[in-house]
């Protein structure tokens, strides 16, 4: 399988708990920072959630690629197994933008209907079943 | 080093053509390939379920801070924001790297160090559940978070708490504050709380609103914002969260649990010898190895998004 020695496949076992152990402590502090615990009141600035959440997903993306390149031995098996894995999970990233965009338009219609709810609307004299608020359909 | 893949290659080089049906697809034995496309299904579905989260927290206009609700730990820590879902990530890096040693031992065809480290996996996996099963266990309990209940909110513009008599005290609060509903204690035996809420009485207070399930709502006037000068009291947080954790994490707890099921089923296998007479390498072992690899890998994405985020 692996093209090493027994004992340096003992190394780069102990050099990935190093590492994966180092990523996640970086991650953590990464993701503390950005919620102004190590500097209070970095958190105010709105953009800094962006770099930040930028940063930790990159990390836990190479947490993911060193797991399955080099735990589960991906590295070392032929490129067409990686590929039916890896071809079809990256249709996933089609799907983030799409229903987090989604999630946006939710959020957008939901204050759009809390905003339509809230407007009074002065009762009419006269004219009965005329729609004042419908621009669309006035004749 | 004969390994399992060595064997299945020079195996099938020995034919003349793949013709013959001798030949495995992806040098890969039939087991483990299967497997690999059984991980990409489950990868599909944990995938589902990590992308309707960030769905409905797009679409939600405040949402609870993870760094506010994941900050207790055993021991009666509080104020400890990630520390313990911290070492809940180290307790699955460190049984995915003892795996790592297995199947190694596996490929020396070495018994009593595969048994040794399988041993030391099921011990990580099953602290991990320990863990998680403290963490559900504070939430559901001491916190009152159920599956259509999040007692978790967040404040969308700054205020005043009100004192008993109804007018503004000290207590001010920023935008984006986050604040977590307590029950009212009917008994007043809740030892760790200096909140001073442990019973009040049902119904309207002139600092707080008490609801039909004990939950005290309490009440503030905004400083900021639209509705600056009126005075609210706090709601309950977005409801989906509830769910989503519970289910999210439920999910990828149970693989947590029927991994280390199938990792002491083969244990006791390997320490009777069942695969040793198989002679390839202990392939079994590898082949629970990659499920319990990618348990840790999809931990990876759960810890970034309910925790990191």
């Amino acid at each position: 399988m692996s093209h090493k020695t027994y004992e340096e496949s003992k190394k780069a076992v102990v050099k990935g708990l190093f590492l994966l152990g180092f990523v996640t402590l970086i991650e953590v502090f990464i993701s503390l920072f950005g919620k102004g615990h190590i500097i209070p009141g970095i958190n105010d600035i709105t953009w800094i959630a962006y770099p930040v959440g930028f940063i930790i997903a990159v990390l836990s993306i190479y947490k993911a690629y060193f797991i399955i390149y080099e735990f589960m031995h991906m590295a070392y098996e032929v490129k067409g197994l990686a590929l039916t894995v890896l071809l079809p999970t990256s249709l996933l990233i089609w799907a983030l933008f799409a229903f987090f965009q989604e999630g946006t338009a939710w959020k957008a219609r939901r204050e759009f209907v809390k905003e339509k709810n809230a407007k009074t609307v002065e009762p009419l004299k006269g004219k009965q079943g005329y729609v004042e608020d419908t621009s669309l359909f006035r004749l | 080093m004969e390994t399992t893949e060595n064997v299945l290659h020079q195996h099938s080089e020995n034919h003349e053509g793949s013709w013959e049906g001798a030949a495995a697809p992806f040098n890969i034995s039939y087991g483990k390939l299967m497997m690999w496309y059984f991980l990409l299904s489950d990868a599909f579905t944990f995938a589902g379920f990590l992308i309707a989260y960030g769905a409905l927290r797009f679409s939600s206009p405040s949402w609870p801070v993870p760094d506010f609700v994941f900050s207790t730990a055993p021991f009666g820590i509080h104020d400890a924001p990630l520390i313990f879902v911290t070492v809940m990530s180290f307790l699955l890096i460190i049984s995915s790297v003892t795996m790592v040693r297995a199947v190694q031992e596996g490929h020396r065809e070495n018994k009593r160090g595969v048994v040794f480290w399988m041993f030391l996996t099921i011990i990580g996996g099953a602290g991990f559940l320990g863990c998680q099963a403290w963490e559900w266990t504070n939430l559901i309990g001491k916190e009152n978070m159920s599956v259509t209940t999040n007692p978790f909110g967040s404040h969308i513009d700054a205020g005043t708490y009100l004192d008993e008599k109804g007018n503004a005290t000290g207590e001010t609060f920023k935008a984006g504050a986050s604040y977590l509903l307590h029950k009212s204690e009917e008994g007043g035996h809740d030892e760790g709380h200096a909140e001073g809420h442990h019973a009040m009485a049902k119904g309207d207070h002139p600092n707080a609103f008490v609801d039909n399930d004990g939950f005290i709502h309490k009440k503030f006037k905004l400083a900021s914002g639209p509705a600056a000068g009126q005075v609210q009291m706090e709601e309950f947080g977005p409801k989906a969260f509830g769910a989503l954790f519970f289910f999210i994490t439920g999910f990828h707890g149970f693989h947590v649990l029927s991994g280390v099921a199938f990792l002491l089923i083969i244990m006791i296998n390997v320490a009777s010898g069942v695969y040793a007479s198989r002679k390839n390498g202990y392939e079994m072992v590898e082949k629970i190895g990659l499920y319990w690899h990618f348990v840790d890998l999809v931990w990876v994405f759960v810890f970034l998004v309910f925790y990191l985020f």
